[in-house]
């Protein structure tokens, strides 16, 4: 065959390959604590495409309703990034109050209900008129949020405190404080927000909370062999939507716990990278991803099956996960 | 020496960062003149251009109980000492209080309790105890005392039906033979130190050690804890010898020293020296050149500024905010005894010294003291469980238990004294 031929040939079909690839493929934020940067990764391939600067000590990240904006507790700089995510540029900084770490977008995407570590507050912002609408006194170490489903409720975990803080989001009032163990981390909602899920950090539980009552119905506890309990350190959760799997990721034991999301029962503990910290789901729900801190990476777990598949290096102490669909 | 009882009660909750910042923000037109000293100019500048309408919101109203919590210290003279460069804090453990104090309320607003402290500090034992008669017949329970184990003791005796905590004696008598059925200990014993440091001794392989004792009693006490923890890991001390040197060895280290330490070959010099008196003019001069460790060098401490993981940044940088100098561990002693009592609280627990010791004492209690794991308290000398830091001024080397260190019950309890090497019996004796 003439040489030029097969040259057009191999361009004629690599060109559709390399156009069509970032187009289509979801993509998966990680925010690098250390290193001030996201690492992006095609879902696809599962394969780093992209690293994007962005500001100090980067932790919670989160996109808007259409993805176009990815908003970053740039915690060292005592703001909210907003990352258009098109052209990988800072397009804006919010007021977020002190030492920002994790946040939740209400479903109106008009109140982004930030935790202040460093000043026991959780301060509202308005992303789209940039505008701080309200400051709510919680306790000591403010650290997870989440919204409820109906957007009715925030709530709140204080580290230090060990209280879940529920807020009001018509009046910007607390309602209630739940006591949880020691050194709650996390809370999620579950898909029909009759149940949330909370992780102590110290405490070693997980506390299954019923909305309407605000009190625990069950809490969870872990063992894993050979590792001493006190080292089985819940942090981050994600259930599935279909309702049958939690995931808790168990920091420094290097494992992510599979419960039965029904009978509470924990069915299995997978090995992933060191110091496992927070998760997201595909939009599939195939896979599971998970930041590792000390190793630098994110493993890939895969749901059907239940095994881990793959490890993808990152940045330094990978924090944050947020992924965009294609 | 002063002779001045200084007794001060804040009594409102208001006086501490950061509870009083939400007040604050409620005053716009004293903001310029109380914030710029408190708050970053971040803040500052965050809040100025809030919409005036921004409300904050305030916690759930409930009737509030008041829990006061009393702070005894023994002033204590400092002797002359040869590097007395960094000076200790004239505050050292009070901060802590008062850190706590802050960090109670922050939580015990929702909870419908108001913590405030009452404080003691003379360099004269009889005025402490005076105020201590006084506290006792106002209602107070509770007590963190500041001073060394002859006070604490004859404290503890004159008042059994106070709970004290022990913030300020390091002394391992009080946690093996003068057992105070009324005192938990949340400072670490010396032995709990040694231990440590032994542990990171031989799993480096640094099996022999040079000791080297200063002069004053709770130096030979750091060198008899240095002593039980080579019998009980596998060190070897090849030579021991006593500092008795009087000269300005701020000038003469480099010539005396090497001579000093021309003994039997070591892997480390262990040093101890509480005081600082000649042990920081070891380092670098040794015949042999050698780490040292113990009392300086590398030191086995119960807290220290480099301490940052596990969410320690977040305590330190609140210490700082407040205190305007470095958390020491007598401030971290003082802060785990009342997050300690705020803790017990917060689960209804009555506020009466025995109902407290007894939750304290038992199984039920754990606290999340950004060490990396819940602390407990061992229930036959009332001792604070707890990961003691290995660090030099700059950073934390490590972090003891070691890996590899194993205990039936709970790893902590290879640092210090075991039950079995303990008289002790607390949990004995709860009603």
């Amino acid at each position: 065959m003439n040489p030029f031929k097969h040259l057009l040939v191999s361009v004629a079909l690599i060109v559709p390959l390399l156009l069509a690839t970032p187009a289509q493929a979801a993509l998966a934020y990680v925010s690098n604590e250390k290193d001030n940067s996201l690492s992006v990764i095609d879902l696809s391939r599962f394969e780093v495409v992209d690293t994007i600067e962005v500001g100090q000590r980067p932790r919670g990240i989160t996109f808007n309703q259409d993805y176009s904006l990815l908003y970053i507790c740039a915690s060292d700089d005592d703001t909210v990034q907003v990352l258009d995510v098109a052209s990988k540029r800072i397009v804006a900084n919010l007021p977020s109050g002190e030492d920002p770490e994790q946040f939740a977008l209400h479903p109106d995407g008009d109140r982004l209900y930030i935790s202040n570590e460093d000043s026991a507050l959780v301060t509202v912002v308005n992303p789209l008129t940039h505008q701080v609408t309200g400051q709510i006194d919680v306790g000591v170490e403010p650290e997870g949020m989440a919204v409820s489903p109906d957007g009715k409720l925030v709530v709140n975990t204080s580290e230090t405190t060990s209280m879940l803080h529920w807020i009001d989001t018509s009046t910007q009032q607390l309602v209630h404080n739940t006591k949880v163990d020691q050194r709650p981390r996390y809370v999620q909602f579950s898909q029909d927000g009759s149940q949330l899920w909370a992780s102590a950090e110290i405490g070693g539980t997980v506390s299954v909370i019923d909305v309407a009552s605000k009190e625990e119905i069950h809490k969870i506890r872990f063992n894993i062999r050979g590792i001493h309990r006190d080292k089985v350190q819940p942090v981050g959760i994600k259930l599935t939507s279909d309702g049958r799997y939690a995931f808790v990721a168990l920091g420094p034991a290097n494992h992510v716990a599979v419960i039965d999301a029904k009978t509470w029962e924990v069915l299995d503990y997978l090995l992933v990278g060191r110091r496992v910290w927070h998760m997201a789901l595909t939009p599939d729900e195939k896979f599971l991803l998970t930041t590792n801190g000390i190793s630098g990476d994110v493993s890939v777990i895969d749901i059907e099956h239940l095994k881990v598949t793959k490890s993808i290096k990152v940045g330094r102490y990978p924090w944050g996960l947020a992924i965009k669909p294609d | 020496m002063t002779q001045r009882l200084n007794t001060m009660t804040s009594t409102h909750t208001c006086s501490i960062y950061p509870v009083c910042l939400a007040t604050l923000r409620r005053i716009p037109a004293m903001l310029p003149a109380l914030l710029i000293p408190v708050l970053s100019m971040a803040w500052l500048l965050m809040i100025l251009l809030m919409p005036t309408g921004t409300a904050v919101a305030s916690p759930l109203s409930q009737p509030q109980q008041s829990i006061v919590v009393g702070y005894l210290e023994l002033q204590l003279p400092s002797p002359p000492l040869l590097s007395n460069v960094l000076p200790e804090p004239e505050d050292n453990g009070l901060q802590g209080a008062i850190l706590g104090i802050s960090d109670n309320n922050a939580g015990g607003r929702f909870l419908g309790l108001a913590y405030t402290l009452e404080q003691a500090r003379s360099a004269d034992e009889a005025e402490l105890g005076a105020a201590l008669n006084r506290w006792q017949q106002q209602g107070i329970q509770l007590v963190l005392v500041n001073a060394p184990a002859a006070t604490l003791n004859a404290f503890a005796s004159q008042h059994p039906e106070l709970l004290f905590f022990n913030v300020g004696s390091y002394d391992d008598e009080l946690r093996i033979r003068h057992c105070l059925p009324n005192v938990l200990h949340t400072l670490p014993s010396r032995a709990m130190l040694t231990d440590a440091l032994a542990q990171w001794l031989i799993k480096k392989k640094l099996k022999k050690w040079l000791l080297i004792t200063g002069t004053r009693s709770q130096d030979k006490d750091y060198a008899n804890a240095v002593r039980r923890s080579a019998k009980r890991f596998g060190g070897k001390i090849v030579a021991d010898k006593d500092w008795t040197f009087d000269s300005d060895l701020r000038r003469s280290a480099q010539t005396e020293v090497p001579l000093f330490t021309q003994t039997k070959e070591y892997d480390a010099v262990v040093v101890a020296d509480e005081l600082g008196d000649f042990g920081e003019f070891l380092l670098y001069n040794t015949w042999y050149p050698r780490p040292v460790v113990g009392t300086q060098g590398l030191k086995p401490v119960g807290w220290h500024r480099v301490i940052e993981q596990w969410g320690a940044a977040q305590l330190q940088s609140r210490f700082d905010r407040q205190a305007k100098r470095w958390m020491t561990d007598k401030d971290y002693a003082a802060w785990a005894a009342m997050r300690s009592i705020g803790e017990t609280l917060s689960h209804q627990v009555p506020y009466s010294a025995t109902s407290i010791r007894s939750h304290l004492l038992g199984s039920q209690f754990e606290l999340a003291g950004f060490k990396g794991r819940k602390l407990t308290y061992r229930n036959w000398n009332g001792q604070l469980r707890q990961p003691i830091a290995l660090v030099h001024p700059r950073a934390l080397v490590s972090q003891s238990p070691q890996e590899g260190y194993l205990h039936p019950h709970t790893e902590l309890d290879t640092l210090g004294f075991d039950q079995p090497e303990s008289q002790c019996r607390l949990a004995d004796q709860i009603d």
